[in-house]
């Protein structure tokens, strides 16, 4: 990867980002595709991931940190700056990880877990209205689809990178670079264009 | 500056046993470990294989370094148990070529059975352990294990934990060494342990202790943080971490080698504080160290002794040195209560569902084992009675038997047990450990019945290659084990394959062997779903047919939901293997 610029921000207190999601949607590769970003801007990154039986569908939640000097690679509750939910129970269900002045930026996902598939508890239908009624600016979007109209409805975790991007210093020919060295090489113009997307979806607003 | 790399611990330790110019490392997968072996195994002119189990990595190491090469052996925390026998006499041996033992401990039991503290292990057998609290860390201390092995003739733990394997960070490479091969020389005396030659080497080992606790005195990555306030903090591995964002500003006795502790530096340092603390993860092993040099030091009474710490446990351990030390303690919103708890399920077309619902038929005690057919003792498959380590399906099937089937002493009148039973294990598990679990069931004369779950791979850990795949960690074709025969071979004659999405075939078979007064195997063989999907048509539910009866639910598969009363298939998730469509006595699913 590249050398850490000039640009080095070494003062900087440390920022958060959590990924929350299903196990199989990819959170590991949103992560690290942000922390990537990160570390190409000259900041000291750390992440954090689930691996082994999680990953069966479970709950799975993905941290991103970054600063002059990130010690602890879990986010402490309250102090995520973002929370990208590529899912609505998931992004409910970790909203604790927030600071006041935290972003939501979710994907309107609905994916049942076992107990809802049995018809045993009810998904909670109103998850996004929670979620807005306890985080008035959050941003909700149908995130597969979107990345279809930009190509491909996998890259529905890139829409959300590029709603959260100009909430972050890092340039969009940093981002572009990065997309291109970690997504699969038949996956980056998608996931480019997904990127693109919702960077101007978020400029728009 | 050098090139700097994001990079999870075990990608570090990977490219450190690379750069430290290790040509040897064998393990078997175990999150959260696996990705040390994978990595390495892509490096340039090295040769890196999964072993069928933790020992026989370990001991392969062990050969590599008698024949004069640096080896590394990788293993989750419960792989060490498997390889405890070697473990215990390697320090009696020595190394030739550096070695090195990368453990992986589970603190909050992501995805294990137990969160036992390995550096009880360190400790029992003499070994130095290193842990690192960081990715650079687990790249530098790997390096530094192997000129410790070599220079003190040891094996060396590096003992790290999930939050150091699995989190990514930046990794700043040193220069690599060029591998070397140490001249074979016969030496017996050192090499083979008869007690003769054992009670010659025990003395050594405890000599060699005491000059590695000098070392470990003066070991450069012992941190000696000097902060403001009367109290100091001693911590280790990533517990370091959470201290550093808990207590900010705190002095810190940063260890990064843990056995031999460093009691000098312990004693020389924190007896300029009033108040000694100590925040590690699990068992209070610093903290006993600590206690026994007279510091009087607050850790468990504090600190959780389960789980994973972080930072929001660590600075509630302590709420007086938070005060003191001026941390802010963060304004949160209330835990949203109430919502849906998401397990991990069996994925949708796993072939793992179908003979495991048969199984749950046959009212038997299913002794299960450790793979992703273990999720299946969730409801409402409910298949699973009792698990407890790798292999121990078929073995806890044997007592279970014998237990059942024993009578009582006279004057009982109690009948004799009469429950049959059932041991259920994953290919890669069998080959781990079931195949001697297998010659007990033999030769002691089990009359039980071991189900087989052979997939293909060993898909909980992320789709490893093991002998009976037929190909090498490293890409080469090689011999496959053939299941059947190895079966045969051990003198039972009673083995019959099943496909699972079979579901009459499974009933069958399953009744027949379990019915017949002699020991049998039932293969259900076929590849993870998630490795080779066959394409096939989803199934869907004709509405005039179907009373929503709810049978077809029992399968707990995640594309099958019921809405009100009413049961749909979605189809984006339906694989089309086609194993509700048996169950549904009304014949409405259909593709």
């Amino acid at each position: 990867m590249s050398e850490p610029s000039e640009t080095r921000l070494t003062d900087e207190a440390t920022r958060s980002v959590v990924l929350a999601g299903v196990g199989g949607q990819g959170t590991i590769l949103a992560a690290n595709l942000l922390a990537n970003a990160l570390l190409a801007h000259g900041y000291d990154v750390k992440t954090s991931e689930v691996h082994g039986m999680a990953q069966r569908g479970g709950s799975v939640i993905s941290m991103v940190r970054f600063g002059g000097a990130v010690a602890s690679p879990l986010v402490p509750l309250g102090e995520a700056d973002a929370l990208l939910g590529t899912e609505l129970l998931e992004t409910l269900r970790n909203l604790e990880f927030l600071a006041p002045n935290g972003k939501v930026i979710a994907s309107r996902t609905r994916v049942d877990p076992l107990p809802v598939l049995q018809g045993t508890v009810e998904y909670p239908a109103d998850a996004e209205e929670r979620i807005l009624s306890l985080w008035p600016d959050s941003i909700i979007v149908d995130a597969p689809a979107i990345a279809a109209e930009a190509g491909d409805a996998r890259a529905a975790n890139t829409v959300l990178l590029g709603i959260l991007s100009p909430e972050l210093p890092v340039g969009v020919d940093e981002w572009l670079a990065v997309i291109g060295k970690l997504v699969k090489a038949k996956a980056v113009e998608a996931n480019r264009n997904a990127f693109l997307v919702g960077r101007e979806f978020a400029g728009k607003r | 500056m050098a090139e700097r790399k994001l990079m999870t611990g075990n990608e570090a330790v990977a490219m450190a046993a690379f750069d430290a110019g290790v040509l040897f490392a064998s393990a078997y997968p175990g999150t959260p470990s696996t990705e040390i072996l994978e990595v390495f195994s892509k490096q340039e002119g090295v040769y890196a294989e999964w072993a069928p189990n933790e020992k026989v990595a370990l001991e392969a190491a062990v050969g590599a370094s008698i024949g004069g090469v640096r080896s590394l052996a990788a293993m989750k925390h419960v792989g060490l148990n498997v390889a405890a026998d070697p473990w215990f006499t390697l320090p009696y041996i020595g190394v030739s070529g550096g070695l090195v033992v990368a453990n992986a401990d589970d603190p909050g039991m992501h995805s294990s059975q137990n969160e036992q503290d390995n550096r009880y292990y360190a400790k029992a057998a003499k070994v130095p352990m290193l842990e690192p609290a960081d990715s650079q860390e687990a790249y530098d201390l790997t390096r530094e294990a192997y000129r410790m092995s070599e220079r003190y003739d040891t094996p060396v733990m590096l003992r790290l934990t999930t939050r150091v394997c699995h989190s990514r960070g930046l990794v700043e490479r040193a220069a690599k060494e060029l591998p070397v091969r140490v001249p074979y020389i016969k030496d017996e005396v050192k090499r083979v342990m008869i007690p003769g030659h054992a009670r010659l080497r025990h003395p050594v080992m405890v000599d060699r202790l005491a000059e590695m606790e000098e070392f470990s005195n003066g070991f450069p990555f012992q941190r000696a943080e000097r902060g403001a306030g009367d109290a100091v903090v001693v911590t280790a591995g990533v517990a370091y971490q959470y201290v550093k964002e808990a207590f900010p500003g705190v002095s810190i006795l940063k260890l990064a080698m843990t056995n031999p502790m460093p009691r000098g530096l312990i004693t020389e340092f924190c007896e300029q504080f009033s108040d000694v603390y100590v925040v590690e993860e699990l068992e209070p092993y610093i903290e006993e160290t600590v206690a026994g040099l007279g510091l009087y030091p607050r850790g468990k009474v504090g600190v959780p002794r389960v789980g994973e710490l972080n930072v929001d446990n660590v600075r509630d351990a302590f709420p007086e040195l938070a005060k003191a030390t001026g941390a802010p303690v963060p304004a949160h919103p209330s835990h949203v209560e109430g919502l849906p708890a998401r397990p991990p399920i069996l994925c949708a077309g796993c072939p793992h569902r179908g003979i495991m619902y048969a199984l749950a038929r046959q009212k038997a005690i299913i002794a299960g084992d450790i793979g992703c057919y273990t999720l299946s003792v969730l409801p409402p498959l409910s298949a699973h009675d009792c698990q407890v380590c790798m292999g121990a399906s078929i073995t806890m099937g044997h007592g279970l038997e014998k237990a059942m089937e024993l009578e009582l002493g006279e004057g009982e009148e109690e009948e004799r047990g009469t429950h049959m039973v059932v041991s259920v294990l994953g290919d890669s598990t069998f080959f781990h450990s079931g195949v001697t679990g297998l010659m007990e069931m033999a030769y002691n004369r089990g009359r039980y019945t071991v189900v087989i779950l052979d997939n293909r791979t060993t898909a909980m850990t992320g789709f490893q290659d093991h002998p009976g795949t037929g190909i090498t960690l490293q890409g080469d074709p090689t011999v496959t084990v053939d299941i059947e025969k190895l079966v045969r071979s051990l003198g039972i004659e009673n083995v019959r394959v099943v496909d699972p999405y079979d579901l009459a075939q499974c009933k069958q078979v399953l009744s027949e062997e379990m019915d017949r007064d002699a020991p049998s195997v039932v293969i259900s063989r076929r590849a993870c779903v998630l490795r080779e999907r066959t394409s096939k048509e989803p199934y869907a539910i004709s509405r005039e047919e179907c009373n929503d009866c709810g049978l077809c639910m029992r399968l707990a598969c995640p594309a099958l939901v019921k809405r009100g009363e009413e049961v749909t298939i979605l189809t984006d998730a339906c694989t089309g293997c086609g194993v509700c469509a048996q169950v549904c006595r009304r014949e409405a699913i259909k593709v």
